[in-house]
């Protein structure tokens, strides 16, 4: 980390000295291998925008993924990135983060990737709370192996593996993620664009692990999955009102988004549920802050010495 | 009393030169046989440190057993003037705490040796003349010397006060250390330490009138640098840290875990970060994320974690990151046995993961070599854009030796990640070069952004199906090892270097190997040893080696397997075509004893006497009436 005093590198500027903005055009990579029609389109569009927004310089984001549909993400992101294992992108991004803090690093999978094979890895990355963002693009299938049950596959979902319904309890993956110690929770829907994008801005800001789990159709393999919340399809879109803490009567039946409480009845209401931030801790360190206090207290203990003389040091008492 | 750090207050007359020393001898193998709490890997430590202090070559032996306090413990030091390779296959002098320290292990005392055993635990066979046997209230002189509420704590400096008499080690020497030791600590520890170093010193000389020795003094050397002594694993975190790694990440497991102890502690003190995961998926995942940002990384484990790393060294070779993998091998597969020593983890290393996957693999032959295997491990990584697996071993890891300290100043590596800007004409995968990653925070002049990934790919990291491609990037992931090859150096040769008999080890065999070499060749057989650091890829010319030799026997600590061959046997048959290479094998979870080695090449080609060289009788032996 504090190795890390990466020169700074001459970014592509304008010649009145000043960097352009980022723009989609520039964000723009491969075009996307999804089937016509795939939700993950409409999250990747929103991306775009997020990124113009935040207009972070370009060479300092970095994209990864693990394995699935939606993980094929970074392909079509024109930014440093990769495509690494299902289900071990979160340990991955975090040994990005931890090493390398001058970086904005977001992470994109699908409910498989994150809730099954990388389940374990999401509890204990909450706990660590590194500096990132992650974006669970969740179509309640396997897409890429066409068509398993997932573990948000409703129960009674036919899918290969269960053809006469799945009956194994799904998860709640508000519920997961709170549970986990996540610091920022927030719900979406690929067909609601700004909502989107607002909750991936917002998950951006935060500093810390923010998450945010976006209900993204597979029109493929789970048709109609989420139209209960979709009102052009018949459904209700609600979304959560946070607390403004105005002092106004109505702001009382707001939702507390600092309340752990608050976020675990949101999440325990029927599906379609609601939409919008669930929770957000922001006095919880992160362990990009942890580790680097951790190396302030232990440099000032070794009097900044240098690397050469904490060497010799350690050998002499080897003698 | 008369004590070495109290000498004038008693009134003893005896002072350690007024009895006869009956000996100088040039090495000693001394055994402890105790309890995992006894401390006695403490005395061992002492003994090695202050060989190392005294230019003496030490090399050492432990057990620990996996339970934590309780369990049979032995550490073994075999200390003095000459090239000391291996531990000694059989004690000169066994400390024995307990009556079941003096079952399990008399049958390892020399004939001719001593034993010195608690009195106050131990019942010794009376009609047993082989050795002499010097009984010891170690326990009770021990409570008498500290006194308060210690108890019997401080019975292994006992010991090792009454082992410096008997060898007429170097008080100061030894005292220092103590401080050194304890200092920290409470002022009480110490004043206990000495006082019960000072009882032990003084235990009445006549009960110890013939057993009294000292040891040859080593020739001066003449390096500017002095001895440093510690374990392999100690070597091998600090070789790390000198190669610039300054990141990893990595879940605990026996005998690995106290290099990520060392590192999870040092690091920070050089702006660093290593990680402890969930596990060793996520460990080398994380060690990875650190290898994409531009920072040398680390990851490593034992046996069954070892395993669990496998899929994301495949995506290690796939995406070309380099990453240096520590395996620190233990015996069996699955949970196997945890504490004892195998080399049975090379073919795994080599072709473990899925599908074509070349890395580099290289294994050290010592405790020292630990130091700069981790320092080649880091600028292969780097150069060749690889993972770099260190095949390490519970022996190297565990023993204690002393070295000549290395010339840091010299051999320190860079740390900071290298994120320049690149120029148009950049490719993440070119296929007339070796990878070199561009890490985040580069510019890319192209604007066009890398993508690091384990699908097959084209240049630019772009997925692709293509079977030309695939032939191609295949093609370029080997041919960069084979470049490697190329620089290699041929592998140390020892001894003839054509004749009757070749051996050739890796890992921690060399000792015993090379010390087995000595004495055939004192018999008369023409024999050389080989010793191979560079297991994967092997240094170029082995065919033209071996062919000097008639026998070629592989000496490793595996199973010979269906076929008949151990792991390096097979790999070096399958890459020379000789057949006269044969293997020598055994897996019973110790180290080659020297004897163990000799006796299987006479046996296997009718060359030698089995038992040349083999040393009967206890270099002690003298007082044996
Ligand atoms: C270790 C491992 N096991 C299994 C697979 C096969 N696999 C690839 S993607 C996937 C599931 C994808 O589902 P999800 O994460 O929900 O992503 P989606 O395709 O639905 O976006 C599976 C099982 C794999 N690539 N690696
Ligand atoms: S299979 Fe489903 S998830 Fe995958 S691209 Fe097609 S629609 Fe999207
Ligand atoms: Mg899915």
């Amino acid at each position: 980390m504090s190795s890390l005093e990466t020169p700074s590198p001459s970014a592509p500027v304008a010649a009145d000295g000043i960097r352009a903005p980022l723009t989609k055009k520039a964000l723009t990579a491969d075009h996307p291998t999804w089937c016509p029609g795939c939700g993950d389109f409409a999250v990747l569009a929103s991306f775009y925008k997020v990124l113009e927004k935040l207009n972070y310089p370009q060479e300092k984001i970095v994209t990864f993924s693990g394995i699935g549909c939606s993980s094929r993400f970074p392909y079509f992101v024109n930014t440093h990135g990769g495509h690494y294992l299902h289900g071990r992108s979160l340990p991955f991004a975090a040994g990005i983060s931890l090493g390398r803090d001058d970086l904005h690093v977001f992470v994109f999978g699908g409910d498989g990737d994150g809730f099954s094979i990388g389940g374990n890895h999401l509890v204990h990355t909450a706990r660590k709370n590194p500096r990132l963002t992650y974006v669970i693009m969740d179509n309640s299938v396997y897409g890429l192996t066409k068509k398993q049950t997932s573990p948000t596959s409703p129960i009674g979902f036919k899918s290969k593996t269960d053809p006469w319904g799945a009956y194994d309890q799904p998860i709640n993956p508000m519920r997961t993620l709170l549970n986990s110690g996540a610091t920022f929770v927030a719900r979406s829907h690929a067909g609601q664009v700004n909502h989107m994008v607002d909750m991936m801005h917002r998950a951006a800001l935060h500093d810390g692990f923010s998450v945010v789990e976006i209900l993204s159709e597979c029109v493929e393999f789970n048709e109609g999955a989420f139209d209960a919340a979709s009102p052009r399809k018949g459904g209700a879109w609600q979304t959560i009102e946070l607390r403004k803490n105005d002092g106004t009567p109505e702001d009382a039946a707001r939702h507390d988004h600092s309340d752990e409480f608050a976020a675990f009845k949101l999440a325990n209401e029927p599906f379609p549920g609601r939409f919008g931030v669930y929770y957000e801790n922001t006095t919880r360190p992160t362990k990009n802050a942890l580790e680097q206090k951790l190396i302030v207290a232990s440099r000032e203990k070794t009097k900044n010495a240098s690397d050469l003389d904490l060497m010799q040091k350690t050998f002499a008492r080897l003698r | 009393m008369v004590t070495p750090n109290n000498p004038t207050s008693g009134d003893r007359p005896v002072t350690p030169q007024s009895l006869a020393v009956e000996a100088t001898v040039p090495d000693v193998v001394i055994r402890l046989a105790g309890d995992s709490q006894d401390g006695i890997q403490a005395v061992g430590g002492f003994l090695a440190r202050l060989a190392g202090r005294s230019d003496q070559e030490v090399m050492t032996y432990m057990t620990i057993p996996s339970t934590i306090s309780g369990g049979a413990s032995i550490f073994q030091v075999r200390m003095g003037s000459g090239d000391i390779l291996s531990a000694g296959d059989r004690a000169d002098v066994l400390v024995a705490f307990y009556q079941h320290s003096y079952d399990g292990h008399r049958e390892s005392l020399r004939p001719g040796g001593v034993l010195l055993y608690d009195s106050d635990h131990v019942t010794a066979n009376p009609d047993d003349h082989d050795v002499t046997a010097v009984g010891v209230p170690m326990t009770s002189a021990t409570v008498e010397a500290v006194g308060g509420s210690s108890k019997e704590k401080g019975k292994n400096i006992y010991v090792l006060g009454l082992l410096a008499r008997m060898f007429d080690l170097d008080v100061p020497k030894l005292t220092q250390l103590i401080h050194e030791r304890f200092g920290g600590k409470t002022e009480d520890l110490v004043r206990n330490a000495l006082l019960a170093f000072d009882a032990g010193y003084a235990y009445p000389a006549e009960h110890l009138r013939h057993i009294l020795y000292r040891l040859e003094k080593p020739a001066h050397q003449s390096g500017s640098r002095p001895n440093v002594t510690c374990d392999g694993n100690t070597a091998l975190a600090y070789g790390l840290i000198a190669a610039g790694v300054r990141h990893g990440a990595a879940y605990p497991i026996t005998p690995w875990s106290s290099i990520m102890e060392t590192l999870r502690t040092e690091l920070p003190k050089y702006g660093g970060v290593f990680v402890q995961c969930e596990d060793e998926i996520a460990a080398a995942s994380t060690a990875l994320g650190f290898a994409y940002g531009g920072h040398l990384s680390i990851t490593g484990s034992s046996g069954p974690g070892i395993s669990l790393k496998m899929e994301a060294l495949g995506w290690a070779t796939m995406a070309e990151m380099p990453l240096i993998v520590v395996n620190v091998q233990r015996a069996g597969p699955s949970t196997g046995m945890a504490t004892n020593i195998e080399q049975s983890d090379l073919l795994q290393a080599i072709y473990g993961s899925h599908g074509d996957c070349p890395r580099v693999i290289l294994a050290p032959k010592n405790v020292e070599d630990c130091f700069y295997v981790a320092l080649e491990a880091g600028r292969i990584a780097r150069d060749y854009s690889t993972p770099v697996i260190i095949l390490s071993d519970q022996a190297i890891a565990t023993r204690i030796e002393a070295f000549v300290e290395p010339d840091l100043a010299a051999l320190m590596g860079a740390t900071l990640p290298d994120v320049g800007p690149r120029d148009a004409y950049y490719k993440p995968y070119p296929l007339d070069r070796i990878t070199h990653h561009a890490p985040p925070g580069s510019v890319m002049a192209s604007g066009k952004y890398p993508i690091a990934t384990g699908l097959e790919h084209d240049e630019h990291g772009h997925p692709t199906a293509s079977p030309v491609l695939h032939t191609k990037m295949t093609a370029k992931r080997r041919e960069k090892l084979k470049t490697l090859a190329a620089t290699l150096p041929a592998p140390e040769l020892a001894g003839d270097e054509s004749g009757d008999i070749l051996l050739v080890g890796w890992g921690c065999t060399y000792g015993p190997i090379r010390e087995a070499m000595a004495r055939l060749r004192a018999g008369g057989t023409r024999v050389g040893h080989m010793q191979m650091r560079h297991i994967h890829p092997l240094a170029p010319g082995l065919e033209d080696t071996f062919a000097r030799y008639r026998h070629i026997l592989v000496v490793e600590i595996n199973d010979e397997g269906l076929y008949g061959y151990g792991q390096l046997a097979t790999l070096l048959r399958a890459r020379t075509c000789n057949p006269a290479i044969d293997s020598i094998t055994k897996t019973d979870g110790l180290t080659y004893k020297v004897s163990e080695i000799v006796e299987r090449v006479a046996r296997k080609t009718g060359l030698a006497d089995p038992s040349i060289g083999h040393r009967s009788k206890s270099i002690l032996a003298v007082n044996v009436r």
